[in-house]
């Protein structure tokens, strides 16, 4: 990849680690003038980051920064919005309170005389952007209650207003119904043909090939290759995208499948999901693959009763579980490790050995009182079959590594010994080394009959692990994989189908 | 976008006015959506009530404004806390909040008395600026603490409270500043009037002008109101949040300083006690007034009109004969209701706007 006298964009060898996670190892990508540029690979290839790093969110550790072939270098969202740079989130983020003239031209308005903003000079104008894109929205309106189309239609109009030589577009089309990409996609056209360049992160292949000019590839946070779209197709970009041995990586030892101990019949929640059916068995692995946003974490909240559903039943060893009651989840033998463990599974400045006993308190309670002493004696089997290091039970949970807070998380869960365990993406932010020893904890736990119910982004642990994929798209299960059948093109292909028909 | 002469429904019934200037607001003539527009404030509402209040204790007693010291106690009395809640609506926008704005003035009122004794000869002027400038510095310390130490501002404030109210005390102890220590000049400025206007209503609404018409015409005056909006966009949008928000609680310090030295001015003596519990009362004033709790929207323009109408009620209400449980009740009220409106009318107005998308989309 050399850049040429029309390379708005060029990034080499970029990398970007948070503490021990190595987020982006060498990012490379180099975009031009007048084209549209597909960024594609799985989650966790390192897209969002690499984005993050060209918006100045974060500050590259090392590698080369080109914009309009002068190195730059950004620290803050501001000087890359000076230098020309717009992006796009997937979910825009406006001042709900202000006008949409307001959210357009905030912290840059036009001034009139005596430095006063002038508030006639800047609907005009944000008229004039609307009637350019083809939308009917009213600038004296608050932002509050706009559909995120029209959220994104006003990124758009901020990115234009400033002149933006190059926009990003981190999943807009998520969100967006069919109409809504087409008004979208129309946009991005007559951007392009204005010799602006553009960047378009998808997961829907369809809507690459249909916009994009030209594509690249990441795997594992680093680059892997850069295609016409022309030149290549479908199949071949998600070889690309996955192209790697799974097997060795997750040890996954077969275990006697039982009798079924989940039993998630007709779940839907309006506007989330739809008509999940699945079982789990005792002994047996499940994985809910699909993309970030398809509604895998949603329905395990629903199963575990944290969230509320409109129809269905979730059935415990053949108990039905009334909704909206994770106490009663609980005592059925159910067991959540959430995916954000900082926020929702672990207090962090308690001690591990209270966090361990916080689940099983009430059977710890001595004429209603804990002692730390009782709490110790509690968690200090638990810690030492997790491994957990920490040099003592009564050390601050905040001070681990992510690693050894997940089997914190975890090792509280396990002090209930519950009958399932549903667990939200198990290693995000974990270092490798770490990864196989909780994928192996949990490979044991199946063995010792235990049901798990896994979500991960990550395909290859998926199919490493799980006895059986069940692959998850806009809020519908779209196919259930044995493990034989489970290969990475027919897990992708499921969670990119594009439902034609979505009410 | 061309304006439309009718704006309909769905089902073909017409829109009221009030909700197209909600939801699109361009399709009105700009003389429509003014009046509209002030018609429909809060704002308004609440000066409606103010002199619905001023009406009923005029006619049960007419001195409560038709004496020359009812005229000047009705300017007078709400123009101190009219000052702290310009300060604390600023702060309240950029979702913070200052509870220390009473120690503030404690500690500048008596700063007032002591630069009077112990620097006789100093112009009065240069005890203005200083008092100003004292209160800012103690608005910075609140602002650096809220800024860099990503805690609440209700924990540092609360904290700072306690700390300025424990230096005046240690600093005054026992000590009071009478009207004998004060120079009769400066003592004269609390009570004079230019055209019956008392001087101290004059700067009050002088600094309510400033701070209104910055707030409306300034990018700095449109960033408070960004970042209180949601603070998460303002980084993203390249807002200075921190500087802004230093900003806010140095300019509602300051005014508190300016309130100490009035405060002197007005009254005469100072112990240590003065401005105790005033913080909620401003707090009140800008709820009142119509300014969200959690930032992003209200205006100075109605936190003046809320303080003027909680002081005239606390006026009110003895000479109406009401017992004093009822006269606090009535100010709680107050509050719950103007919180509660706000609550609904911004769930109502989101359903509202959310629809009238989902109609065009």
């Amino acid at each position: 990849m050399t850049g040429t006298a029309t390379t708005v964009l060029e990034l080499r060898d970029v990398s970007k680690s948070f503490g021990p996670v190595i987020a982006l190892r060498s990012g490379s990508l180099a975009v031009e003038a007048g084209s549209i540029h597909a960024l594609v690979g799985e989650n966790g290839a390192g897209k969002s980051t690499l984005v993050k790093v060209v918006a100045g969110v974060h500050r590259r550790d090392s590698g080369d920064f080109l914009l309009g072939g002068e190195r730059v270098d950004f620290g803050s969202t501001s000087e890359s919005k000076a230098a020309g740079v717009a992006v796009i989130y997937q979910e825009p983020t406006l001042f709900p309170d202000l006008s949409v003239t307001e959210n357009i031209f905030m912290g840059r308005q036009l001034l009139g005389s005596g430095r006063r903003i002038d508030r006639a000079a800047m609907y005009a104008e944000a008229e004039a952007l609307f009637e350019r894109l083809g939308v009917d929205l009213d600038p004296r309106r608050p932002a509050r209650g706009l559909s995120i189309a029209d959220q994104q239609i006003i990124e758009i109009a901020k990115a234009i207003s400033l002149d933006a030589r190059l926009l990003i577009m981190d999943e807009p089309t998520a969100a967006l119904s069919g109409v809504e990409v087409e008004r979208l996609f129309a946009v991005a056209r007559s951007l392009r043909d204005e010799g602006r360049a553009l960047v378009f992160i998808s997961h829907r292949f369809d809507e690459v090939f249909a916009l994009c000019d030209t594509i690249t590839v990441m795997r594992d946070g680093a680059y892997v290759a850069t295609h016409l779209t022309e030149d290549t197709s479908s199949p071949a970009i998600v070889a690309e995208m996955v192209g790697r041995e799974v097997a060795d990586l997750f040890p996954k030892t077969p275990a006697q499948i039982g009798e079924p101990v989940l039993e998630v019949d007709g779940l839907q929640a309006r506007g989330v999901f739809h008509d999940v059916s699945f079982t789990v068995h005792r002994g047996e692995i499940v994985g809910l693959a699909g993309l970030v946003g398809a509604g895998r974490s949603e329905i395990a909240r629903a199963v575990f009763g944290v969230d509320g559903y409109d129809a269905g039943s979730v059935r415990m060893n053949g108990r039905e579980i009334a909704r909206r009651k994770p106490r009663a989840a609980i005592e059925a033998g159910m067991a959540f490790v959430p995916e954000d463990r900082r926020a929702q599974g672990l207090v962090t400045e308690a001690s591990v050995a209270r966090n361990v006993a916080s689940v099983i308190r009430g059977g710890l309670a001595r004429a209603g009182l804990i002692t730390t002493g009782a709490e110790n004696r509690a968690a200090g089997p638990w810690a030492g079959r997790l491994e957990v290091k920490t040099n003592a039970l009564d050390m601050s949970a905040r001070t681990m590594s992510g690693g050894n807070q997940q089997k914190v998380v975890i090792a509280k869960w396990l002090a209930t010994e519950p009958d399932l365990l549903i667990i939200d993406e198990p290693t995000r932010g974990i270092d490798v080394g770490t990864k196989a020893e909780v994928h192996r904890l949990l490979s044991e736990l199946a063995g010792q009959g235990m049901a798990i119910l896994m979500i991960s982004s990550e395909l290859p642990e998926v199919l490493g692990m799980a006895d059986r994929v069940l692959v998850v798209c806009e809020g519908r299960i779209t196919a259930d994989l044995p493990r034989e059948d489970a290969t990475p093109e027919a897990v992708m292909h499921a969670a990119t189908r594009q439902l034609e028909v979505t009410g | 976008m061309t304006p439309h002469t009718d704006v309909r429904h769905a089902d073909g019934t017409e829109a009221s006015t009030s909700e197209v200037l909600l939801v699109e607001p361009s399709a009105l003539s700009p003389a429509r959506r003014i009046t509209t527009t002030v018609l429909r404030s809060r704002e308004l509402s609440i000066f409606l009530v103010l002199i619905a209040v001023t009406v009923v204790a005029t006619l049960k007693n007419d001195s409560f404004l038709f004496s020359s010291d009812g005229w000047r106690n009705f300017l007078v009395n709400p123009s101190l806390l009219l000052l702290l809640a310009v300060g604390q609506a600023v702060v309240i926008i950029t979702r913070n909040v200052d509870l220390s704005v009473g120690s503030i003035m404690a500690l500048t009122a008596y700063l007032t008395g002591r630069l009077f004794i112990d620097q006789p000869g100093l112009p009065v002027v240069a005890v203005f600026a200083l008092c100003i400038l004292a209160g800012g510095v103690l608005g910075l310390v609140n602002g650096l603490l809220v800024a860099y130490f990503n805690v609440p501002a209700l924990v540092i404030t609360l904290g700072t409270l306690y700390i300025y109210r424990g230096i005046v005390l240690s600093w005054a102890g026992s000590d009071r500043i009478n009207a004998g220590d004060l120079p009769s000049g400066f003592l004269a400025l609390g009570n004079k009037a230019i055209l019956t206007i008392p001087v101290l209503t004059i700067i009050a609404l002088a600094v309510l002008a400033v701070v209104g018409y910055y707030l409306y015409t300034a990018r700095g005056g449109r960033e408070f109101y960004a970042i209180g909006s949601d603070p998460d966009a303002a980084v993203l949008y390249g807002l200075d949040v921190r500087r802004r928000v230093l900003a806010a609680f140095v300019l509602s310090g300051a005014l508190a300083g300016l309130v100490g030295v009035l405060y002197t001015a007005r009254y005469g003596t100072v112990s240590s006690g003065v401005g105790s519990g005033i913080e909620l009362q401003a707090v009140a004033a800008v709820v009142i007034g119509g300014v969200a709790i959690f930032g992003g929207s209200g205006t100075v323009w109605g936190a003046a009109i809320g303080a003027f109408l909680l002081v005239t009620i606390n006026r009110a209400l003895p000479s109406l004969g009401i017992e004093d449980f009822w006269q606090r009740a009535v100010v709680g009220a107050l509050i719950l209701g103007a919180i509660v409106l706000d609550r609904v009318l911004a769930n109502r107005q989101a359903t509202k706007l959310a629809e009238a998308r989902e109609m065009t989309a």
